[in-house]
């Protein structure tokens, strides 16, 4: 950040519940550092080279920690401020100024944005610590941290901005992080391949983004968030529609929903704990956080607001159908993540009654299944980097910390009480049900389902017999893993207490996304109950079969069409190619086509053309000066002639 | 006025000269007469560099006159054979900056380990003992120099001539010593000899039609003063015969030192024949010489009669760019290739030309500041890169020069790539002023003639460039001299003409739009 102005201003928020103006606190006006330091510290890391390998992760850590402990600083700066006061806007600089078009460096810290930036710089800072550990035998430790520094630089630039045109930058430079760390390991082609998937899948989503934010400055010549928010109840509605779907689409590549969800699979080709920080606690939610962002526009279209339900209910199903089939221990997960934001977007396409529960959840989510990850990565750690989980089982002994830690993690994502995400999935069930009971039913077994793939990744992983390959000795990862393993974990056993009765999240977000309670006609105990019925009767399933059982090392062949569909990811590749690949690879290959045949035909034909009247035209000029003196006197001639003719004619 | 019709009784009444209005064209003939005296009096040993600085300085003490000559001074002069105008004197500078550039060129000595790029004796016979016995103590014929400022001399006076009589004379003046200089080449000198031959003969025909020309003129308007035709021809009518025949004639002469088609045929046999420096001043100097007598040829004299010209002179612009590039593209060796190349480009000067116009003259001027200088430093480059027996000329051998030569490499494709027209570049600039000149004056059709042929122009110039840069060296490839400072400093000044030319030409064109009209 170059410039850093202190001049702090209260912005009026065209939010659900505007803040008033009141003086500023100096305290704000640190906000700008939360990107600086992560940002210096990749370009240091990035600029020094391997001088800097010694103490590079060193370093990172310590960058990710400084933004941490100053987000703790600003939540605890802007609780003290009155309720309605605690949105603040810091202009930075103008950064371009063309006409009647201009656009300003500029944060917004408000509860939602704060909310934000604790998840990512703790979890961030907590995955840095991990990498330590996990990334010490990796020649290039110090250019990994380097791209995890950039990678919160960005995140945080994307949740702090002002309005859409600064989001979309943080948002490129997520992505950029993304692609870097998925293909961090670029010399094994399936990395490569799948950083390239991951960031062209996400184009067409960023596609999205870009044309929402041209049709927000062609209909309203701005596009701040708070511009914005006062402005849209003007705009003619198919606009507001058409900007509405627009968002969506850019929410389904950055967070993996249908039908842009096919590169969050591949991309567990990257490092695990980019793995556990990028594609399941921060970056893929960027999606959540732009829909429930652009409120004031979802709120005022009922269609796009449907698109966004049917998105999310599609994918929650998708995701958790896709984690029942995987071996992969981290595919599975992956398949998770898929559902788990699937509940998100679901909970975002509610309205005021959903909001809150989509960003309660993202939270919740963000901590365990950050654990989740970290707990994989440190079973593979101890299994010689084996991900299949046939070649797992019986782990318990030998891990304990990792079984207990990995163990409340799968407690809260199955939503068992006390744990976290009991809390924020069922308030989503229960709000899908208020507004639309198809999408209610799907998240109730959605639930089941997630019971479903999580006991069975539990009992393969850590129970049943050990069918370890050979010459695998599975040991406790040190303690530099395990530290930050065992706090995510209790954040994921408290967290969502934590955060509905001592933060009072419904009420914290509430003056920025609006907050109504859902109102269904299913009584909220009975709710409980019955989700809790699908929940026990998914994960009694789930170990009936997968722990009571013996697991062949060797996946079944003779399976279910579903199971083969679900193995397949329910052929979203498969429909990448139908729909995009092939048609793509056919206009390309016409076009090559046409240009080597038309065009360059056209053109090597020309020249062939002149060239051979360049030849024939070469034999005038004999080298007889006879001929030469011949020529002129002939060219004479013509010119006269041609004088003559216009002379007398 | 000169009446040559005048009775015989009458007295013959000297015209008064206004010596400062002719003193550019004044030195530099004088110079020219000084270094004969210099030849037949100061020693072997010390000729050469007397008579570079009696050249050098000649042009420059010249320049230094053209640029500082007060407004008060411009007018028709010398009993008005001579207009010393706008035109004129930008034309004069434009001469005397690419003859010092050509003459820096023309004074390199570690080209050739023998010396300068010239015969030790012109007259001496090819491949005898006697020349070889001059080459091994190192004799130079020095008389390149003053030849070489008679021919700037003429071309001096060729552009300020005002009258027939004058333009006939100062086209020998000029003419006689270049079939000289053409034929001196050091090595290849069958072929220099051949081309100087060619060169002279073809160029007697073209004065024949110069001097006929004239004569049919005087026939019509009864005088040869170009005020006096032009009054001629708007005033007096009848004998189209004589008119047409005179303006034809007069116009192929001229054509022909500008080598436009159908009169070009010995531009690609006397420029690969000539010594390359030689060829750089003839391609550069000459050139601006011949547009500019035929700009006020055609403007002042023939002007009443442009639009019966006109129309012709458009075919002939066509044709000549037209022909020129296509005849280059099949070149393979580079001297020829720059001939054609320069034919092509007399196609484009000629657009400027027959726009007629303010524009088109300022747009030719400035076309010919920027060809001349561009010219001068491409076939400079052309002279350094040399194979065993002399220059490399066979395109094949400059294959991969970009990787073992990078910076001269580099210039030339700077100054290809301004022949070509590419933005940025001088050649663009100019290019584009005659474009928009012919397009005002109704010339649609030889305008897209234009933007094809300089599409195929771009073929052989960028051919070069692929060649130099993404091409390996070949086993016999060439080694490229270091120049001394002389040639070094005239690369450098093409060099920067040619960017500024092209970055920067606003003051230029200022200059040029700024030196119209011609006075009359």
């Amino acid at each position: 950040m170059a410039v850093i102005t202190t001049g702090l201003t209260i912005l009026t928020e065209g939010a659900p519940n505007p803040g008033e103006v009141v003086a500023a606190s100096g305290t704000f006006a640190l906000a700008p550092l939360l990107i600086a330091i992560p940002l210096a510290s990749a370009v240091v890391l990035l600029l020094a080279g391997r001088r800097a390998n010694a103490w590079g992760h060193l370093l990172g850590t310590a960058a990710s920690a400084a933004s941490a402990v100053l987000g703790v600083v600003l939540l605890v700066a802007m609780m003290g401020q009155p309720e309605d006061a605690r949105t603040f806007n810091q202009p930075l600089w103008t950064w371009i100024d063309v006409g009647s078009f201009s656009a300003d460096v500029a944060l917004q810290l408000d509860p939602l944005s704060i909310s934000f930036v604790l998840l990512v710089t703790i979890v961030g800072s907590l995955i840095h610590v991990y990498s330590v550990g996990y990334m010490a035998h990796d020649p290039d430790r110090r250019r990994f941290f380097a791209y995890l520094n950039l990678f919160i630089a960005a995140m945080l630039l994307l949740v702090l901005a002002d309005n859409y045109l600064l989001l979309y930058v943080g948002w490129e430079g997520v992505g950029l992080a993304s692609y870097l760390l998925i293909g961090f390991w670029y010399h094994k082609p399936s990395a490569a391949t799948a950083a390239k998937k991951a960031f062209v899948v996400n184009r067409v989503g960023d596609f999205g983004l870009s044309v929402a934010i041209m049709v927000m400055f062609a209909t309203m010549g701005t596009f701040s968030f708070a511009g914005v928010n006062e402005t849209i109840a003007a705009v003619d509605p198919d606009t507001v529609t058409w900007i509405g779907l627009l968002l969506l689409l850019a929410a389904c590549g950055k967070s993996a929903q249908f039908p842009l969800q096919s590169w969050l699979l591949d991309a567990m080709e990257g490092p695990t704990p980019v793995s556990a920080l990028i594609h399941a606690a921060t970056m893929v939610t960027a999606g959540v956080y732009l829909i429930v962002r652009s409120n004031a526009i979802y709120d005022l279209t009922q269609t796009a607001q449907l698109a966004v339900v049917l998105v999310g209910t599609i994918t929650l199903l998708m995701g958790a159908i896709i984690g029942t089939a995987k071996d992969d221990i981290k595919k599975g997960l992956a398949g998770s993540t898929m559902s788990q934001i699937g509940y998100m977007v679901l909970a975002a396409g509610l309205g005021p009654v959903g909001y809150v529960f989509a960003i309660f959840h993202l939270l919740t989510h963000g901590m365990f299944k950050a654990g989740l990850f970290l707990g994989a990565g440190s079973v593979m750690h101890g299994m010689n980097d084996d991900v299949n989980m046939r070649h797992y089982g019986a782990l318990r002994a030998a891990m304990v910390v990792t079984w207990a830690t990995f163990g409340l993690g799968f407690l809260a994502i199955i939503g068992i009480p006390p744990f976290s995400g009991f809390w924020s999935k069922d308030e989503i069930i229960k709000a899908a049900f208020a507004e639309h009971t198809v999408a209610g039913v799907a998240a109730l077994l959605g639930a089941g389902v997630t019971a479903f793939y999580m006991t069975r990744m539990m009992a393969m992983t850590f129970h049943g017999k050990a069918r370890w390959e050979p010459g695998v000795h599975p040991h406790e990862s040190p303690a530099v893993m395990t530290v930050p393993m065992i706090v995510l974990a209790v954040g994921s056993a408290f967290g969502g207490l934590a955060l509905l009765f001592v933060g009072n999240i419904e009420e914290w977000l509430a003056p920025v996304v609006g907050f109504e309670k859902a109102a269904g006609p299913i009584p909220t105990s009975l709710l409980i109950a019955m989700t809790m019925a699908v929940v026990v009767v998914g994960a009694v399933i789930g170990w009936r079969q997968y722990a009571m059982r013996d697991v062949p090392r060797m996946a079944p062949m003779q399976v279910s069409w579903a199971t083969r569909a679900a193995r397949a990811d329910l052929y979203g590749d498969a429909v990448n190619e139908a729909v995009f690949m092939r048609p793509g690879q056919y206009l390309t290959r016409t076009l090559v086509w046409t240009d080597n045949k038309v065009i360059d035909g056209a053109v090597n034909g020309t020249a062939a053309g002149i060239g051979g009247l360049s030849a024939r035209a070469r034999r005038w000029q004999s080298g007889y000066v006879r001929n030469y003196a011949l020529s002129m006197l002939l060219g004479a001639v013509l010119v006269g002639a041609a004088l003559a003719l216009v002379r007398f004619a | 006025m000169v009446h040559l019709a005048v009775p015989m009784a009458e007295t013959l009444t000297f015209p008064s000269l206004q010596y400062r209005a002719m003193a550019p064209i004044l030195i530099v003939l004088g110079a020219a007469v000084l270094g004969v005296v210099v030849e037949a009096l100061v020693p072997q040993a010390a000729r050469r560099a007397v008579q570079l600085a009696v050249t050098l300085g000649g042009l420059a003490t010249a320049l230094v006159f053209v640029v500082a000559t007060p407004g008060s001074e411009l007018g028709v002069v010398a009993g008005g054979t001579l207009a010393i105008d706008g035109p004129g004197l930008f034309l004069q500078m434009t001469i005397l900056v690419v003859a010092i550039a050509a003459m820096l060129v023309v004074a390199e000595r570690r080209v050739d380990p023998a010396g300068d790029a010239f015969a030790p004796r012109a007259s001496s016979l090819v491949g005898s003992g006697e020349e070889q016995e001059q080459t091994r103590r190192g004799w130079s014929q020095t008389e390149v120099w003053p030849l070489s400022l008679f021919a700037v001399g003429g071309m001096l006076l060729f552009v300020t001539a005002n009258d027939l009589l004058i333009l006939f004379l100062a086209l020998e003046v000029m003419s006689l010593p270049l079939y000289l200089l053409a034929g001196m080449a050091r090595r290849r000198r069958l072929l220099s000899q051949e081309a100087a031959m060619k060169y002279f003969l073809l160029g007697s025909f073209a004065s024949a039609f110069l001097l006929y020309g004239s004569a049919m003129l005087f026939g019509y308007a009864g005088s040869l003063d170009f005020a006096a035709i032009a009054d001629a021809f708007r005033d007096k009518p009848g004998q189209l015969g004589l008119q047409v025949i005179g303006l034809t004639l007069l116009g192929a002469g001229l054509l022909f030192k500008a080598a436009a088609v159908p009169f070009h045929m010995w531009a690609p046999d006397v420029y690969q024949g000539a010594p390359t420096p030689i060829t750089g001043f003839m391609a550069g100097a000459v050139k601006v010489a011949a547009f500019g007598a035929l700009l006020r040829v055609m403007y002042v004299a023939l002007g009443g009669a442009a639009w019966e010209w006109q129309p012709a002179f458009w075919v002939i612009a066509s044709v000549t760019m037209l022909v020129g590039v296509v005849l280059a593209v099949t070149s393979s060796d580079i001297k020829r290739m720059l001939a054609y190349s320069s034919v092509a480009h007399a196609g484009f000067l000629l657009l400027g030309v027959v726009a007629f116009s303010t524009a088109g003259l300022s747009a030719t001027m400035f076309y010919l500041l920027a060809y001349g200088l561009t010219t001068v430093g491409a076939f400079a480059v052309v002279m350094l890169v040399r194979g065993p027996s002399g220059e490399a000329g066979h395109l094949s051998s400059w294959a991969g020069l970009g990787r073992t030569s990078p910076v001269l490499a580099g210039v030339f494709a700077l100054f290809l790539l301004a022949l070509a027209g590419i933005p940025l570049t001088s050649g663009f600039t100019a290019k584009f002023g005659v474009f928009a000149a012919a397009i005002e004056a109704g010339g649609v059709w030889p305008v897209i003639a234009a933007v094809v042929a300089s599409a195929i122009s771009a073929f052989f110039y960028l051919k070069v460039i692929v060649l130099m840069f993404f091409a390996r060296p070949g086993p016999d490839a060439p080694a490229v001299v270091v120049p001394s400072l002389l040639t070094t400093t005239a690369i450098g000044v093409a060099v920067v003409a040619t960017l500024l030319l092209g970055v920067f030409p606003q003051a230029f064109l200022d200059l040029a739009s700024g030196s119209t009209p011609f006075l009359r």
